[in-house]
Formats: structure tokens, sequence, C-alpha cells
């Protein structure tokens, strides 16, 4: 059924296309899903990705940036010569399909663990950190006139947001106590710099080939604030999947990552770039906790949300790491 | 009285035979699920053995922390709040020490494969 509404939304817009074939949904929670489509075409099947809100969902929830300011953020990206997919169509409701954006596939690798381990990305690996210092810098340079709007961050606001959500699952964690109280004292106030900020720049959201890094999805969490943000959240351990001596990632160090950021033209503030580390870790052990919410009230019962709910200890024991060393590491 | 076997023995043979007759028939994104399934259960078997003796470490450090007796929850909270309010911080004797210990227990049983806890194991 998808395929019939793809075919005749895609004939609207790309001369020759004669329908679609091999749709599959490849991710979707309640509100929002992520198809894998190709278009034919005479000359030559065209690879596609669907990311939409189905018919009847209405405002995005929460923090999400909407779809449409994603769209216009790829296609910003892309027109910078950033690595990002081109977006081919933004959805009308005549094409009866949602809210949401048709862009172009880009073959890669999104899971962690292969990038780290398999042998197709060993070229790519020692090159990583330092190109996507040059990647982020290109997001953060954006201009800020053609931005859509997005909701404004500070790290003081983001602490209130992380406390209001851990106060509200009611179960003491001193851990996170601490890293909130350390938070607040630290809180380096309004940043200098105001940029776009990526907000969720990690694996998974970025698409990985033999030669490096090819695509920077999932804008959804997208916003306005310090530049230095996107920096710490890719430190962050949760996203070095065991190569917990390789702060980026798992593949590389901070000093190619600010190298790659500096050589783009813009100035890495070290200090910040920690705070919004443990920022990030509290983050995640935040989002953990949240997943083991939605696990308790949600109707699907997953296993995988309930169990995510026992990693918010990783998040724990990284924090103790950044905050109380023991000894040397 | 409930009889033998007990809750872990019964969990541990379940969760083996998922592992070793089972995992290997089953494909695709069920065979990513089941092995999520195996983990939650070895997780629980990793809590039934370890939680009495963890637990009660735990309340007695809190005790002597806090100087008050209560329930393992009421004093997390107590804790929390003296954490969240600045009486104290990690210049309190004992405090740093009673994250760590706290941590590395929960650790043992939810990721006891977790690098940063394999490397603290090895780092006391």
């Amino acid at each position: 059924m998808i395929e019939e509404q793809l075919g005749r939304c895609v004939a609207s817009w790309y001369p020759g296309a004669t329908g679609v074939t091999g749709a599959a949904k490849l991710s979707g929670g309640a509100s929002q899903e992520t198809w894998t489509f190709d278009i034919v075409h005479p000359s030559g099947n065209v690879g596609a990705i669907l990311r939409r809100a189905p018919p009847g969902y209405g405002a995005s929830p929460g923090r999400a940036a909407g779809l449409d300011a994603e769209a216009t953020l790829m296609q910003l990206a892309h027109d910078a010569g950033l690595p990002s997919p081109r977006v081919m169509h933004v959805l009308k409701p005549a094409d009866e399909l949602g809210r949401g954006f048709i862009m172009q596939r880009i073959e890669g690798e999104t899971i962690a663990r292969k990038i780290l381990r398999d042998e197709q990305f060993a070229r790519a690996r020692p090159i990583l950190a330092r190109q996507l210092g040059r990647v982020i810098a290109g997001i953060h340079g954006l201009a800020p006139a053609k931005l859509p709007k997005l909701r404004e961050m500070s790290a003081t606001k983001e602490i209130a947001d992380l406390e209001r959500e851990y106060r509200s699952f009611d179960w003491p964690r001193p851990v996170f106590e601490l890293a909130l109280r350390w938070l607040r004292e630290r809180d380096p106030g309004p940043s200098q710099q105001v940029t776009l900020v990526h907000g969720d720049f990690r694996h998974g959201n970025l698409i990985i080939g033999a030669d490096g890094v090819r695509a920077v999805l999932d804008w959804e969490l997208a916003h306005v604030g310090d530049p230095m943000e996107d920096l710490g959240w890719i430190c962050v351990n949760s996203w070095r999947f065991g190569e917990i001596d390789k702060p980026v990632g798992g593949f590389g160090t901070r000093e190619e990552l600010f190298a790659g950021y500096e050589e783009a033209g813009r100035t890495v503030n070290p200090d910040r770039v920690m705070f919004w580390e443990v920022m990030g870790t509290l983050r995640w052990g935040i989002m953990c906790c949240g997943m083991m919410q939605r696990f308790r009230q949600g109707p699907d019962h997953s296993m995988e949300r309930a169990m995510i709910g026992r990693r918010s200890s990783e998040t724990e024991i990284d924090l103790l790491r950044l905050l109380a060393p023991r000894g040397k590491a | 009285m409930q009889d033998e076997p007990t809750p872990a023995e019964l969990i541990k043979a379940v969760a083996d035979f998922l592992r070793n007759e089972i995992a290997a028939e089953i494909k695709g994104h069920n065979a990513f699920k089941l092995r999520v399934g195996i983990n939650a259960l070895d997780l629980v078997t990793r809590q039934l053995a370890l939680e009495q003796g963890s637990d009660a470490a735990e309340a007695a450090r809190l005790k002597q922390l806090l100087g008050m007796d209560g329930a393992l929850i009421e004093l997390n909270r107590a804790l929390c709040e003296k954490i969240a309010n600045g009486e104290v911080d990690l210049q309190t004797p004992g405090l740093s020490e009673h994250l760590w210990q706290t941590t590395m227990d929960k650790l043992a049983v939810d990721q006891p494969n977790y690098a940063s806890y394999k490397r603290e194991l090895g780092n006391k």
C-alpha cells in the first residue's frame, strides 16, 4: 500500500519515474518511521529514504526539532558541502503520506561494533576523528539567518531539564545527584559563541564507509546553543563500545577531533567540552531511566527497553571515573 | 517454606537451554531479541546471587555515613538530599568510597562485561 502512495508521490516530482519498489520499514516508533525504497526509473533505479510521521500524527514531541526543520537542516548541510543526503522532496498534504520528507539513500554502515571491528573500516578508523571534527565545525558554521526555527538551549537550561526529568522518576541515585551538583557548580553560563548544534552527533547517526564519514543523519535534536556540546557528546564513554581509551567514538583522540575542528577555522574550548561530556554522560543515563519508564507505562512491554533501564549504572561508573577518579587509570 | 530448586537454579537452567539449544536455530531480529532475553535471565541470576550481600553492606555504609537508620531506599533518599544541598560532597570522608563500592556492586549485576567496570576491577 505504501508503495502505491510512494509511487504516485514520486511520479509527481521525479521526471520519468514510473513507481517504487522494495519498500521496507527500517525503524519506527508510534509517531515516526523510516522507510527505504527504490525509485524505478528507465535509466536505473535510485535509492531513497522516507522519514515521516504517518497521517494522523501532528506536532513532534518535546525536544524534537520537527521533520520540516530536519529537512531544511539536511539540505543546508548538503548545500554547504557537508556529508549529508540530498533532500529530494518534502511531503505535501496531497501526497497522503503524512508529514516528512524523502531523501537520497547513502550506502554505508551505522552500527558501531562493525565500524570499530570490521576489516573494511580499518583505513577509515584512524582518520575519522579528525574528519568528524571538520564536519562538526562545518555544521556550527552554517549561516544562522538560513536556519529554521529551533529551540534555544544553554548549559543552565539543560541542567534544569535533566534535573526535572531525573526527579520525575522518583528513584534515588546518589551518583546522579553528585553529577547534577558538579554541573550546577561549574555551569559556565551563556556561551560566547552560539551556533547550530546537531544535538545527537554520535555512532548510529553517522554513515561510515571504507573512506570515512559519508553522511550525518538524524537532526531530530538539533537546536541553537553552545557548539562545544556536540564535541562533548561524541566523547561520552557510552559511544566508545568498549574501546574506552579512544574517547572519540572508540576510534580516535580528542586531540585529533579538536585539530579537525580548528582546521576548519573554529576554536575549541577543552574545558567546556569536558563539561558537556559530563553533562552528556548524565543525559544518557537519564535517557536509559526514561526507557525503563516507557517500558512500565507503554503498551509494548519491550524486553529491550527494560534492559536499557539496567544500563544507566554504566553511566554512573563513567561519571565516577570523570568526577572522582581512583588512583591512576 | 518453598521447596527446591531455587529460583536462581530454575532461571539458570532456562537461560542455559535457550543459549545452548535454541539460539543457533533462531534467525534475524528474533535472534537479537533472544540474546537480550538471555541477557535478562543472566542478570536476574546474578542479582539473586549478589543482591543480599551487597544491599546489607550498602545499608551498613549508609548508616555510618548518615548517622541514621532506615530502609535502604530511605537511606539512599537521605543521601541524595544531602548531596543535592551540599551537606556532603567528595571531601566528606567515606562518600567517594561508598559511591564507588555501590556502583561496582550494581555493575557486577547489570553489566559485568562493561569495559569501564573491568578496568576498575583491576584498579582498586
